[in-house]
């Protein structure tokens, strides 16, 4: 595999409904604000480019089949190959590693990857119906289909289980709200408290509205190079930051469609199948872990993700990273639910897991020199969601990963403040970041790491 | 009594309409200001009827309607899935029919739902269960009865709960259902 580097990219403003354009306008967007970034017209890029990936979750909601070969028409793309990826939540991860494949294996020099989703034609309710067809529709769906229901079933069982908390959760939603208030392409600018959290309307207990992620339209795009195809690019007068921000881990993970069939192992296979790196080395963690499972826990049942846990080890394997907490500067995580960014920094080895409740509210995931309102006891570690994740950006199901990425991006290229008129959110010094795709109560993870070069 | 919500619920449907303002000219100044517009919005409707297969999983729902919860074994390691599953994931052995109906069960997780799903808001509030079973390895996803709704608890986790049949089968999950023993 040869090295890949994520050049540019862009973002639609989400919004709960787009009804001024089709998809493949609100892609082009995206598509054009990546192109002009590097300071290329769109045939000059199109000349260049050799191919793309296209994200979308559900031909529900856009009510078309093959949605994606009309994208790549518009973007002015056929001939040239393309294919479509699917993976519930983690599409758009899928779409930003398909691309990264693409160019790793020497396929192509210049790959871009967009992803969308128009949520908005149905009503809520009805949107939560489309989403719930990503379970069992013979033995889950039936039951009473709906995510935030699932979500919440599995929260309850790591609040038993280690004692997180309704307002640990709360401070995600608190953290990823504020960032997202100097975030111009997120979806919700609102400022909350720990009370305003919990007194939003129960959805599904115990997570209420401000838990839970919105339903958005809006698209992203992504353009990834090898040094091939920078040098092409360059010679047509593309110009692309330096240092390059090079994707240098790429990890995924998978679990049963139906939670209720994943397993629950016992102490040994944990420690040798899923424990990080660090946790394995760790002869105070090893005896913190078997006194949990003498407690009766066991790994993952519902309570954890371990496609999750699986992306990040592969993924960390892959760049080198022994540490996360300490060699991170920065993750874009899936937060669909708070209690999924808690599960999120167990599975990540961001803390152990039992320990995400405590994590969650001890200042180590908020972002340095935001005033949150909060008396938080530890100084800021890794910022999670500092772009305010998927709770306060929105969440076009195709198109999240690849925000994700674009911000990642925009934080290692240090040009947060160009982008969105506002440098609050630039991680100083950011060297390198996560990004992390999750698809309906853990079945696909994906984890990416992308690293400024030195 | 409590306050009215503060905005009006949005819905589809409304009037029929035939035509829709358009300039009565294409004079180039007409035809730039189209650029100006709001978009139309139709409304489409989608319905379909599947004929939906349970294949080799058909038996446990043939089961519940006999008032019987029968699970799905690895007939040599004995591991045992509460949902049925034509092949063990770990052996890739075709797995044997056994009954569960009256193991120990309880209450492994659970969440009140006060929303849902389009097609299950008229059941709102309910409570979606997940349920173990003494002996099997992994769990059930049930619907469950007799608990309060607005008195939700994590105390309510580990709970022994027994299971109660439709009489009247609908050869869907629903057709059991589990209430605190």
């Amino acid at each position: 595999m040869r090295p890949v580097y994520a050049i540019s990219g862009g973002v639609s403003k989400f919004a709960k409904a787009r009804p001024d354009k089709t998809f493949q306008a609100v892609i082009k967007e995206a598509y054009d604000y990546a192109i002009n970034d590097i300071g290329l017209d769109f045939t000059t890029f199109t000349r260049i480019v050799d191919g793309s990936v296209a994200s979308y979750f559900s031909d529900h909601f856009a009510r078309q089949l093959m949605a994606a070969i009309m994208a790549q028409d518009y973007l002015g793309l056929c001939p040239k190959p393309g294919h479509r990826v699917e993976g519930g939540g983690a599409t758009g991860g899928l779409c930003f590693q398909e691309a990264w494949k693409s160019v790793a294996s020497g396929h192509m020099d210049v790959c871009v990857a967009y992803g969308f989703e128009t949520m908005s034609h149905v009503e809520t309710w009805k949107g939560n119906e489309f989403i719930a067809l990503a379970s069992d529709v013979s033995f889950d769906y039936p039951v009473g289909g709906f995510y935030s229901g699932y979500y919440a079933m599995m929260v309850t069982r790591h609040m038993k289980e280690f004692g997180t908390t309704v307002e640990q959760m709360a401070h995600v939603s608190v953290k990823n709200h504020i960032n997202a208030y100097h975030n111009p392409y997120a979806q919700k600018r609102n400022r909350y408290s720990i009370a305003d959290v919990r007194n939003a309307p129960m959805v599904a207990w115990p997570l209420t509205r401000l838990d839970i992620c919105v339903m958005s339209d809006g698209a992203a795009a992504s353009i990834l190079v090898s040094e091939e195809g920078l040098k092409k690019l360059e010679a047509a007068g593309a110009r692309v930051p330096r240092p390059l921000v090079q994707v240098t881990g790429i990890g995924r993970g998978t679990d049963a469609m139906r939670m209720a069939d994943r397993p629950h192992v016992d102490y040994d296979e944990f420690m040798q199948d899923y424990a990080t790196e660090l946790e394995r080395s760790s002869n105070e963690t090893r005896s913190y872990y078997r006194k949990l499972w003498d407690h009766g826990t066991r790994y993952p049942g519902v309570h954890s993700f371990r496609a999750g846990r699986t992306a990040g080890n592969m993924a960390y394997k892959h760049a080198g990273i022994h540490d996360p907490l300490n060699e991170l500067d920065f993750i874009e995580l899936h937060d669909a639910y708070t209690s999924s960014e808690i599960q999120t920094y167990e599975d990540l080895g961001l803390c152990r897991y039992g320990e995400g409740g405590p994590f969650a509210a001890s200042g180590k995931a908020f972002m340095p020199g935001i005033d949150y309102g909060l008396p938080l006891a530890e100084k800021p570690s890794c910022p999670v969601n500092p772009s305010g994740g998927l709770i306060a950006c929105g969440h076009p199901v195709g198109a999240t990963g690849l925000m994700q990425a674009v911000f990642a991006i925009w934080q290692l290229q240090g040009s947060i403040d160009r982008h969105f008129g506002d440098s609050t959110l630039q991680v100083q010094n950011a060297r390198r970041g996560a990004i992390h795709s999750h698809a309906g109560t853990g079945t696909y993870v994906t984890v990416s790491v992308l690293e400024r070069q030195p | 009594m409590s306050k009215l919500p503060s905005r009006k619920e949005e819905t589809l449907g409304g009037y029929i309409v035939h035509g829709v303002p358009f300039p009565l000219d294409t004079d180039p100044e007409s035809l730039a200001f189209l650029k100006k517009l709001a978009p139309i919005q139709i409304e489409q409707e989608y319905k379909i009827t599947y004929l939906h297969s349970y294949g080799q999983d058909s038996p446990w729902f043939a089961a519940l309607s006999n008032r019987r919860l029968i699970a799905s074994r690895e007939p040599t390691s004995g591991y045992t899935y509460a949902n049925p599953r034509g092949h063990d994931m770990f052996s890739g052995q075709e797995t044997e029919w056994i009954d569960i109906t009256d193991r120990p069960a309880k209450l492994h997780a659970f969440t009140v739902c006060h929303f849902g799903s389009e097609e299950f808001l008229p059941e709102t509030p309910f409570v979606l269960a997940l349920i173990e079973f003494e002996g099997v390895n992994t769990l059930l996803l049930t619907r469950l009865m007799g608990v309060d709704p607005n008195q939700a608890s994590l105390d309510w986790i580990g709970m022994p709960v027994r299971p109660q049949f439709l009489r009247n089968s609908k050869l869907k999950p629903t057709d059991i259902y589990f209430s605190p023993q």
